[in-house]
């Protein structure tokens, strides 16, 4: 088998527009939800999120490619273009033809739905423009990345809800590990922050209208987000000959499904998603210095998923922290996992774990290191993803310091 | 603005061109425009005028409407201009 490492990040969501920008944010503990702005709003009763802010697709995109990028695809191509710059990656011959791009959303082009059916159904036109469908297409910013890199191996669009982004990096690092490619591009977006894509999500009344307090005991439900992060994953004598710059190394994942429910999460299933990922890895449960927790901030997840810890990691649960950075980008959806990656980077390789913010008041049944509301310095070794979808699919990879 | 000038701007846009530069002998391939940017000048063309233009891209040469050339399309528009009136 295969070393795997990230050789490059690249990021767009509610804290910031690069990695840089959402680390930054992340250290100083920086909440980037807020009023939503869009056309109806007002006739939403959830009214805040994690809105991608001073984010002007025109001048970055042309006309033709404005015609065909969706919000989700743009920000894609904007979290690519960082992290394959960063890694310094060139993709021709036989390393572009094994490489391609895996990547998660779970809506797709939810903006180009609700604008093209407004316009059918309420404006009463009866015809839309010739790129709807590859605009909106999930694969949409999967096949954009592939054609503007040159990636031509194995690329397709990861759809598992909540946790589409770590399935599909979970997958990249498979096919990495198992030496089918070299390198692959992966991550995952979402863009739903829409008239009706906040609407169908105010559907299941788990919403907050105020704010995303994961793990505290008044939290009151989930808030949305916006963006993406894409990065490369890399067989490790390959990024070490070619002198890259090494992020961290990414040393197993599991992949579990509760079998039980379509919204309610289970315990079982997370915790054997968690210890799936430490076996996969090949360590024990006290190497983790780290966690970062789906922690949705609704009732629910919260203490599901500190209960699933505690079997997990018995004793040492009390010992690692596990934080929710939701509580300041919101619930990117089908690309969360891939922004949350980056709190996992930063405390492997600054040794600076990003908070939980919004933290007031302790939950029993979350009685965990939750890193309240300040980012704190610590040597982290090992570091888990967590993400727990609705349907009941399961996804953890675990991270290991270089 | 006449319907030939009105056409040949939606063209010229299409094509990233000064309208000048389309002249009613140009085919669309003169001008660089491929099958999704014939697609998509359709589009424009039916959002202008508020008209259906009988064309399939599976088989763009055996539908009614002439696509041969600039001065083909213009007469088509025209053509269902005058009957949607």
């Amino acid at each position: 088998m295969k070393r795997v490492v990230i050789t490059g990040a690249g990021t767009i969501n509610a804290l910031g527009h690069s990695v840089p920008a959402t680390l930054e944010a992340m250290r100083e503990g920086r909440c980037g939800i807020g009023e939503l702005d869009f056309r109806d709003v007002e006739r939403l009763a959830i009214k805040i999120g994690g809105q991608v802010r001073g984010f002007e697709a025109e001048g970055r995109f042309n006309r033709q490619q404005m015609s065909l990028y969706d919000r989700f695809t743009q920000f894609t191509l904007t979290a690519a273009k960082e992290a394959i710059e960063q890694s310094g990656i060139e993709f021709h011959g036989e390393l572009a033809a094994r490489s391609g791009v895996v990547l998660g959303t779970a809506g797709g082009g939810v903006s180009t739905w609700d604008d093209n059916y407004r316009s059918v159904y309420e404006d009463g036109k009866n015809r839309v423009h010739p790129f709807v469908v590859p605009k909106l297409m999930n694969n949409a910013a999967a096949s954009h990345v592939s054609m503007g890199y040159n990636l031509k191996g194995p690329s397709f669009t990861v759809s598992t809800a909540c946790a589409s982004s770590n399935h599909a990096m979970a997958l990249a690092f498979q096919m990495v590990r198992s030496g089918a490619s070299p390198a692959m591009v992966t991550g995952g977006s979402e863009s739903m922050l829409c008239f009706g894509g906040v609407k169908a999500w105010e559907g299941l009344r788990v919403m907050s209208k105020d704010a995303c307090r994961p793990f505290s005991a008044n939290r009151n439900g989930m808030v949305q987000g916006e963006g993406a992060g894409v990065f490369v994953f890399e067989e490790y004598e390959h990024a070490k000959a070619r002198g890259a710059d090494i992020l961290c190394e990414v040393i197993g994942f599991a992949m579990s499904s509760d079998a039980a429910d379509i919204v309610m999460p289970s315990k079982q299933g997370a915790a054997r998603a968690m210890a799936g990922a430490l076996a996969d890895a090949r360590i024990n449960a006290g190497e983790v210095g780290y966690i970062n927790a789906h922690g949705t901030g609704t009732a629910a997840n919260d203490k599901t998923e500190c209960a699933a810890v505690a079997d997990v990691f018995g004793p040492h649960a009390d010992d690692l922290m596990i934080s929710s950075t939701k509580s300041m980008h919101g619930h990117l959806i089908g690309g969360t996992g891939a922004v949350e990656l980056l709190a996992c980077i930063m405390a492997l390789r600054d040794g600076i774990i990003a908070p939980t913010i919004g933290y007031e008041e302790p939950d029993p049944e979350c009685a965990l290191d939750v890193v309240p509301n300040e980012a704190r310095e610590a040597k982290v070794d090992i570091a888990l993803s967590n993400a727990f979808a609705f349907g009941g699919l399961n996804a953890v990879l675990a991270l290991k310091r270089v | 603005m006449s319907i030939s000038d009105r056409v040949i701007a939606i063209i010229a846009e299409q094509a990233m061109l000064e309208p000048s530069d389309v002249t009613p002998e140009s085919t669309l391939e003169d001008l660089g425009i491929d099958s999704l940017g014939l697609v998509e000048s359709i589009f424009a063309i039916e959002e202008e005028f508020d008209i259906s233009i009988p064309f399939n891209a599976n088989e763009p040469t055996a539908s009614d409407f002439d696509i041969s050339s600039v001065a083909a399309i213009i007469a088509g528009i025209e053509k269902l201009v005058a009957e949607k009136v």
